[in-house]
């Protein structure tokens, strides 16, 4: 028996449990070297290309064209001549059986989508597999089973589609993105040219093989790469719709660009949201959502719960609560499936964040970041919280669009309804509180075009999203999201 | 905000300054939260360290009728020595057994530094007067029990009798003396997450070093999400009081697979101070092997047949 216990002893026992690696495997993905533009189901080669990086490790990933005006021409060309040439006048539910074969090819690829997606855009693969991927695909389920019922969805109406959308989609959520635009377009009649991100264009060049998997007729579907220059080139095009899902600066150039010329738009722009948690809130819960509405996605979020106001008789077990919450996440390698947080987009996104936060510091504010060792390559910030954070901070009144929480106080409801509409943006905001009449309450008197109530950052295919004041117009999601492209005689 | 039980005089909750806040439990938050943890991949050598770590803190349990002096001293020697092929491998913590079977199970385990665990006070249902009870818990120790497995009167606290509850558990832990005192909460009686916070919480006020989250004997035992709360509850009654309460699950769980993401939960709610038997412990029967046939399979790379392991 002492022998056996003496054995015991013996036993080496390692004091911490650190996890080993995982690794997602790369394999799935096949990379070519260069990418041309996707024009009227064929590869056009570009005159001018461009490099495209995992913001993890700067590693050169492929050659991507850099589309000029005139490839914009033909790409619009291409969608109008598909347009015209049958697909307007498709009936919907042939329609909806190439947004249903669409879907259905997304969820079988759906491993190699997420791979691709966390090495182009530094988002940890737990997020592009479980959310990015599986909510694209049931993006395009959804606004399939509207694309034969256009006339139910707006009754005693009659709808027709508009012709041509240029859409442009922004860098966080790019495949996701790519699905909230074409799904309802597509449902609804329109063709499409479509132009990714700058930096990540990889899935969407992905994408173009699932169309033609799909067979999707040619035209249908363009998609154009490039920086903003194409951007800009596309909303000049003879296109009858824009919808631009980007930063308010642009958003605010497109607006002026198209004013008088008669195409539609819809912009889905910053946000600087309030998470604002009250003191009978589920606070282990609470502290969740708060690290899942501004470290999400390393916080790349337009709907971002940046500002957290929390009531002040509670801010000290909550703060606690939050750095203890902050001192475990994971920050590293994105295709690790341990990882909390990944890496920043790019170098001109860390440089905007590296400044927004020098600026928190100087105007006073407390900062804290839990200890995380970061990778020495690639573009990588720690999850920051501020504390002791004025409202006229810039970090309170700006979009950092990073993972950069900043925390107010609110001593009553009213304070916090005032505090948390008191900012030109308006897209999403959050409520924590056990008493359901104080969710209803405050959801009426907040300024924002979502409200999450104990929960943050969830999103359905069937719930239309957008903004008030700087945060945009126009809904995409729901019913609503088929609206801003249909005419209607 | 939330009505405050009830509570007796001295009831040194952690929620001095601010008693109303037994606070809430978010269900779907919850939930959502120990999904995301059960999705940990953990593989190679900290699977090893995990699978090492879930067989010290074991528990090694038979609670049944059929019981007998026998059945016991098998288990004793497979807590001992779980794995007889391979003497790296750690004996559990403790075994854990009815009354009448204590006095065998201390006979075999005496020097060895495997704790015996009897369960007292009428387990499973606790339905018995307090005399009985108390008198069960003093036999068991004086038998030489280490530890104490007791069960919460479910009926006093399922209508409302908090103080009752509590009293309770602060007389079984008096006439535990020296021995560890484990409560036992028998979550699926208690229908809601608020329910088992609020008990976790009157129950660790009474200052015992465990709570626990069942007795084994009913389906639905030992869940991700309650094991949570109950870390929640553990958590916070460290921050405000600097006690470390320990925690036990128990019931159902049998695949290594299960023990490691009960580990990892523990590991990043209550931190690394929390991964040793002395405040981690897993109430299992069939457990052990399923762990053995993963601690062989990570160090030869293939799978053993069941029949290399033994049954005890």
């Amino acid at each position: 028996m002492a022998e056996i216990s003496k054995r015991g002893e013996r036993a080496p026992v390692p004091a911490e449990w650190t996890y080993a690696p995982a690794p997602e495997s790369r394999e799935i993905v096949r990379l070519r070297e260069q990418y041309g533009l996707f024009v009227g189901g064929e590869w056009l080669e570009p005159a001018e290309s461009y490099e495209t990086l995992s913001p993890a490790t700067e590693e050169v990933l492929a050659q991507v064209g850099q589309a000029s005006a005139a490839d914009v021409s033909l790409a619009v060309a291409a969608a109008r001549g598909a347009f015209e040439d049958g697909w307007s006048s498709l009936p919907g539910n042939e329609r909806a059986k190439y947004l249903f074969r669409i879907a259905r090819i997304l969820q079988e690829r759906s491993r190699e989508f997420a791979v691709l997606e966390s090495l182009n855009g530094g988002k940890p693969i737990k997020e592009s597999r479980d959310v990015d991927v599986p909510l694209a695909a049931a993006h395009f389920f959804y606004y399939a089973g509207w694309a034969d019922k256009l006339e139910y969805a707006f009754p005693n109406r009659t709808p027709r589609a508009l012709g041509v959308a240029g859409q442009i989609i922004p860098w966080n959520f790019p495949l996701l993105m790519l699905a909230w635009k074409l799904a309802p377009a597509l449902a609804s009649g329109n063709t499409v040219v479509l132009k990714p991100a700058e930096t990540t264009p990889l899935t969407a060049l992905l994408f173009c093989d699932v169309l033609r998997q799909a067979e999707l007729p040619a035209g249908v579907v363009n998609i154009v790469t490039g920086d903003g220059r194409t951007g800009a080139a596309l909303v000049d095009a003879e296109v009858d719709k824009i919808a631009f899902t980007g930063s308010t600066e642009v958003g605010k150039a497109i607006q002026r660009r198209l004013a008088g010329t008669g195409k539609r738009l819809t912009l889905e722009l910053g946000g600087k949201a309030a998470n604002i948690i009250f003191d009978d809130a589920a606070l282990d819960q609470a502290v969740e959502g708060i690290v899942n509405g501004i470290y999400f996605n390393q916080g790349h979020v337009c709907c971002a719960g940046s500002r957290l106001f929390v009531q002040e008789s509670i801010a000290e077990p909550v703060i606690e609560k939050l750095k203890r919450r902050m001192a475990t996440l994971r920050v590293g390698d994105p295709l690790d499936k341990n990882t909390d947080v990944g890496a920043i987009n790019s170098r001109a996104q860390l440089e905007k964040i590296e400044e927004l936060v020098a600026s928190g510091r100087e105007e006073g504010a407390d900062v804290y970041q839990p200890p995380c060792r970061l990778p020495e390559k690639g573009y990588w910030f720690a999850p920051t919280v501020f504390t002791n954070v004025a409202q006229s901070y810039r970090i309170a009144q700006e979009e950092i669009f990073g993972p950069v929480l900043s925390v107010l106080t609110f001593r009553t409801p009213d304070e916090a309804i005032e505090k948390a509409n008191n900012t030109p943006y308006g897209l999403s905001a959050g409520v924590w509180t056990e008493k359901g009449s104080r969710i209803l309450w405050m959801a009426e008197r907040l300024r924002a075009g979502v409200v999450w109530a104990n929960t943050y950052n969830r999103f359905d295919p069937a719930s239309p999203f957008g903004g008030y004041k700087e945060s945009g117009f126009g809904r995409e999601g729901g019913r609503h999201g088929l609206e801003p492209y249909l005419a209607f005689d | 905000m939330v009505q405050a039980p009830a509570l007796p005089a001295g009831f040194e909750l952690p929620l001095k300054q601010r008693l109303p806040r037994i606070g809430a439990v978010d269900q779907v938050a919850l939930e959502a939260r120990a999904g995301e943890l059960a999705k940990r991949s953990i593989k190679r050598e900290s699977k090893l360290w995990a699978l090492e770590l879930a067989i010290r803190c074991c528990d090694l349990t038979t609670l049944e009728g059929q019981d007998t002096p026998g059945k016991v001293a098998a288990l004793c020697s497979k807590a001992l020595r779980p794995d007889p092929s391979d003497p790296s491998v750690p004996s559990v913590a403790a075994v854990c057994v009815y009354p009448n079977l204590v006095p065998g199970a201390v006979e075999r385990l005496a020097g060895t530094g495997v704790k015996v665990a009897s369960v007292a006070t009428a387990f499973p249902s606790g339905q018995s007067p307090l005399d009985v009870k108390l008198r069960e818990v003093e036999d068991v120790v004086a038998m030489g029990a280490d530890e104490v497995d007791m069960v919460i009167d479910r009926g006093a606290f399922l209508s409302g009798r908090y103080a009752q509850v509590y009293d309770e558990i602060c007389r079984v832990k008096d006439a535990c003396g020296e021995a560890h005192l484990k409560v036992i909460l028998e979550v699926s009686e208690l229908g809601t997450y608020d329910n088992v916070r609020r008990a976790s919480l009157i129950a660790m006020a009474a200052g015992p070093d465990f709570i626990k989250t069942s007795t084994g004997k009913l389906p639905g035992a030992a869940t991700l999400p309650v094991h949570l709360v109950m870390l929640e509850a553990i958590r916070d009654v460290y921050e405000e009081t600097g006690r470390r309460v320990g925690m036990k699950p128990a019931g159902g769980i049998r695949a290594s697979k299960n023990a490691i993401q009960y580990l990892v939960q523990l590991h990043e709610t209550l931190g690394p101070d929390w991964l040793t038997p002395d405040l981690y412990r897993i109430g299992a029967s069939s457990l052990v092997n399923d762990i053995l046939m993963q601690i062989r399979k990570e160090k030869t790379g293939a799978y053993q047949s069941r029949d290399y392991f033994t049954n005890d």
